[in-house]
């Protein structure tokens, strides 16, 4: 006999204001022509603020946590904190996309309609209290992205990374959902409470094993750790900008998201079999993400391969299984997805009508052309090379000292190798703005979009600013997840 | 005086002034006035610290502390000791000279050049001012970024190379640094220099912590055989890139010893101090010969310079094989004392032998020794002053150059005399390669027809190389203010190495 408690419905309230808004919003731009765009824009960003408020007024005190319905949705600190930054990013992907998709005559409704649900989608993922509620975020997100990224149907690159995207990603759904029915079967429980309490006495504990095996494959892929990193490179290169300024960020905090909560949530007390996992899969991914880097001639691409070692970056805060660990990762995600969105978004800011602006030589001369947004995306390479002061390297400093403090000294002196090897493409760009001269000495027309220059720029700053006022971000990763 | 928080001032007053010089965009009159007006604003501020430092009390003063980050206990923490205030003396001083000596050979994007040197100036005191482990090295690490832009920006042919491969090996050697701290970090729980000092720890990993900040260091000196960026950087660098490295960012290598090395690592220091003496004697007599064979002005004081800063690193830990080995604490603070002043005396030296080139550079557009000769003949004043930093460059006595290496050399031979006959062979090594650089450059017939028409020094030329012939005239003969200012710190220093870990 299933209850239902009323008061649960509060614990979802910002997901069915976001899901009310989001319909709304769907039959608004129904009866809009495509000039009048601006409106669904508005309202999109206006739903997503209403929601960040309701996430906001209804955050619990330090410590506390709810589970709704059952046990199959969490509301506490990390969500809260989770869904602010994906709120976040979201609404800067409308911002920094905006123009992109107008030049392109791309910019339909769907566009904001896509990235709502999947929005919904990462919200509920963050929450998930069992496997199924993991599951149907993670589908909704996913489906929403396949979409996203065939935006542009006249593309072919964009329809055949759609079509890698989605069968790769069906794929890992498929390992995700085959390693969470062993889980189930050896458990006998959807809840990953459920699960957590009653693994020190499982029957089977070899099925768990196996299912423990294919939760972390399936995870893998979702967060583009090598070696399940084939979709992200050719995803990023051939969604439109707009489209791949989405998906290269917020969908990372869910990941994050999902990792924490199948992991420490569910197997926290196999902590000492999948952290030993995720610190190859750690290795392996700032390998393949920092050497492949280096040979790409194409910014996205080079920027899908950082991810990738950025991937590696995170999973070192997991491998202590230790909740200053988490924090730490948790901290590395939002550091890593805004300044993520200021790199992918200053590809938007150059790119023309018939001009994509994404291959590294596009940005040659860029501080002739235009010292203020050369300026902002050095900031943005150095943050993600990790160099003080900026933001970046403070992450880098929580994670490594996350896997130090637990005991993975190798591990961490593998990952500042990489990241050594790392900075000579974050280099290479600032090297191509600044010391090339440009292929034409005309000034940047700058973007008739003022939200876009002023955002982007704030954004771009706000990297500086958090390299030296970090501490109360880090005190709120600490307090979500109880340090 | 103690509760305005002076250095700090020295510290922002120039990173906040670069924005304001960024600002102003392509108004370069603006630009340079302004900047001038912030370097010699930090010049003349840096001076009440000398002033009001109690060198005889010594330790560390014009202490703030402010929590940063409470979580992990990191403080904005700054305090600085004779050796620091010094230092931050020379950085000041050179940087106004290097502002007056762009004034006129930087002419393209001059906004963004007067910015990074203003960055720069204010991370260089950063570094030399922070208490806090984490503090100093934001600093150490940040400023490769405007030298990075410097050198790629304003620099040679090559410029790409150099500069990208100087942030590449600099950044590699800090970031095994950082490890190390973090391990600190974990031991102690904070981050303050202090407290490393104090943690005890295993002769295991005083050993891995050691070459963690030998890496980071010996790099930044640079140390043979992890040299080999430098000669790059200062041959594409801008003068007054070339200038800031030789002159104060070679230092922050040997600062990072006394403060880093030394305190926490005493035990493995000892252990391996043979090492570090070494590399220093390979460097003194090695580079050296290789300096002789340069056909490029710049690229031999390069090699000049690895040379000179091995005497800094030598002293530095034959003081502390004199201090444990031989209980001598007397020898042990004249060779920490000498590679402190060498350290200074340097700085002088080299920002004035670069300066030097610079001011040929501008009128020919080559560094090639070749292109020269006979530069006496039409520029007679520039002659007389080069000379000079020659003979200081040799060690000549009456020449800051000589009192440091004197220093280091007297107190080498108390502890081997084998190691000192070999250091002293830079006096004639030195000689050399100074002295010919001087022979085919300065005197002779003039080949080159253009060098005949070579204006002498102009008033700003004057200013900068007029500055420092001062100073290393003035410290050469009458060294006793700088030694008096870091005579007590030095001692300090000393006594704390006695003190064993393991």
């Amino acid at each position: 006999m299933i209850e239902f408690d009323p008061n649960d419905l509060l614990a979802i309230l910002p997901e069915l204001v976001l899901l009310g808004a989001t319909c709304v919003i769907l039959l608004v731009d129904l009866f809009l022509k495509p000039s009048r765009r601006v409106i669904t824009h508005t309202l999109s960003l206006a739903a997503l603020a209403l929601t960040s408020v309701f996430v906001w007024k209804g955050a619990l005190p330090a410590g506390k946590g709810i589970a709704a319905f059952n046990g199959m949705f969490l509301h506490d600190g990390i969500s809260v904190i989770l869904k602010q930054f994906i709120l976040l990013t979201s609404a800067l992907a409308f911002i920094y996309g905006r123009n992109y998709l107008r030049e392109r005559r791309l910019l339909a409704g769907e566009f904001y309609l896509l990235v709502l649900f999947a929005t919904i989608g990462m919200m509920l993922l963050v929450s998930a209290g069992s496997l199924i509620t993991a599951y149907l975020g993670l589908e909704l997100l996913a489906l929403s992205s396949y979409a996203l990224v065939a935006l542009n149907r006249e593309s072919q690159l964009s329809a055949e990374a759609a079509i890698k995207y989605f069968v790769l990603g069906a794929l890992a759904s498929g390992l995700l959902l085959y390693g969470m029915s062993l889980l189930y079967g050896a458990t006998g429980t959807l809840d990953l409470a459920g699960i957590h309490g009653s693994i020190g006495n499982v029957a089977h504990a070899n099925l768990l094993a196996v299912g423990l095996v294919f939760v972390v494959v399936g995870v893998a892929f979702k967060l583009g750790a090598a070696p399940f990193h084939m979709w992200l490179p050719d995803v990023y290169h051939g969604a439109p900008t707009a489209v791949t300024i989405f998906i290269g960020s917020a969908p990372k905090l869910a990941a994050f998201g999902l990792a924490y909560r199948l992991f420490e949530g569910a197997l926290g007390g196999f902590g000492e079999q999948w952290s030993i996992m995720l610190a190859v899969l750690a290795v392996a991914s700032l390998a393949v993400g920092n050497l492949f880097a280096i040979v790409q001639s194409n910014l996205k691409r080079m920027l899908a391969y950082s991810t990738i070692s950025h991937v590696g970056f995170l999973l070192l805060g997991f491998v202590g299984s230790s909740p200053a660990g988490y924090a730490a990762a948790a901290f590395y995600a939002i550091s890593y997805v805004l300044t993520a969105v200021v790199a992918f978004g200053m590809i938007a800011v150059l790119a023309r009508a018939g001009f994509e602006a994404e291959e590294i030589d596009d940005f040659k001369g860029l501080n002739q052309r235009s010292p203020w947004y050369a300026g902002i995306m050095a900031i943005a390479m150095f943050s993600l090379a990790g160099v003080p002061p900026l933001f970046g390297f403070f992450a880098k400093l929580l994670v490594l000292k996350a896997a130090i403090d637990a005991g993975f000294l190798w591990l961490a002196i593998v990952a500042i190798v990489f990241a050594i090897i790392g900075l000579y493409y974050y280099l290479r760009v600032v090297k191509v703005m600044y010391f090339d001269a440009a292929a034409d000495a005309a000034r940047l027309p700058l973007p008739a979009d003022l939200p876009l220059r002023w955002v982007i720029s704030l954004n771009g700053l706000a990297l500086v600013a958090l390299g030296f006022l970090w501490g109360p971000l880090y005190d709120w990763c600490n307090l979500a997840f109880g340090v | 005086m103690a509760d305005w928080p002076l250095l700090s001032v020295l510290i922002w007053l120039p990173i906040a002034g670069s924005v304001a010089v960024l600002a102003c965009g392509r108004r370069a009159g603006t630009a340079r006035w302004l900047t001038l007006l912030l370097a010699l604003a930090t010049f003349l501020l840096s001076i009440p610290l000398w002033l009001h430092y109690d060198a005889a009390r010594g330790g560390m003063q014009f202490v703030e502390s402010h929590p940063w980050i409470d979580a992990l206990r990191v403080f904005y923490a700054l305090g600085v000791d004779g050796i620091a205030v010094a230092l931050i003396v020379l950085t000041t001083f050179t940087s106004v000279l290097v502002i007056i000596g762009a004034w006129g050979s930087v002419d393209t994007r001059v906004s963004q050049y007067m910015a990074m040197m203003l960055l720069l100036e204010g991370m260089l005191i950063g570094v030399f001012a922070a208490t806090d482990a984490l503090l100093f090295y934001v600093f150490f690490e940040a400023m490769l970024i405007p030298m990075f832009i410097l050198i790629g920006i304003w620099g040679g042919p090559r410029r790409v190379y150099a500069t990208l491969k100087f942030f590449i090996y600099t950044f590699l050697g800090s970031i095994f640094m950082l490890v190390g701290l973090i391990y600190l970090h974990m031991k102690t729980g904070e981050f303050s220099m202090a407290a490393f000092a104090q943690a005890t720890l295993g002769s295991r990993e005083q050993f891995w912590l050691f070459f963690a900040f030998l890496i980071a260091f010996a790099i930044k000196v640079p140390m043979w055989p992890v040299h080999t960026w430098l000669p790059d950087a200062h041959v594409e660098a801008p003068t007054g890139g070339s200038v800031v490295l030789a002159a104060i960012m070679l230092k922050v290598g040997g600062y990072g010893f006394i403060r880093f090395s030394l305190p926490i690592t005493p035990d493995a220091s000892q252990e391996y101090a043979w090492v570090v003496i070494a590399m220093s004697l390979v460097a003194v007599v090695y580079i050296g010969y290789v300096a002789l064979v340069q056909d490029d002005m710049k690229k031999l004081i390069a090699y000049s310079s690895i040379a000179h800063m091995a005497f800094v690193t030598l002293g530095i830990f034959i003081a502390l094989a004199l201090v444990r080995v031989h209980d001598n604490p007397d020898a042990a603070r004249l060779g920490m004392q000498g590679a402190m002043v060498q350290m200074i005396s340097h700085g002088f030296v080299s920002g004035a032998m670069f300066s030097c080139i610079g001011v040929l550079y501008d009128r020919l557009h080559s560094r090639m020794i070749r292109d020269y000769g006979g530069v006496a003949n039409s520029m007679p004043w520039f002659a007389a002053l080069f000379v000079l930093f020659a003979m200081a460059n040799c060690g000549l006595p009456g020449t800051s150059g000589f009192v440091g290496e004197f220093m280091v050399v007297l107190a080498t031979f108390q502890d081997n005399s084998w190691v000192a006959a070999v250091a002293a062979f830079t006096l004639i090594i030195g000689a050399a390669y100074t002295l010919w650089l001087v022979k085919r450059v300065i005197f002779g017939e003039v080949t080159n027809p253009k060098v005949a028409e070579f204006d002498d020094l102009d008033m700003r030329e004057w200013i900068v190389l007029g500055s420092f012939a001062a100073a290393v005239l003035f410290f050469g003969i009458y060294p006793k203010p700088l030694t008096d200012l870091m005579e007590t710190s030095v001692q300090q220093l000393v006594s704390a190495l006695l003190i064993a870990k393991a």
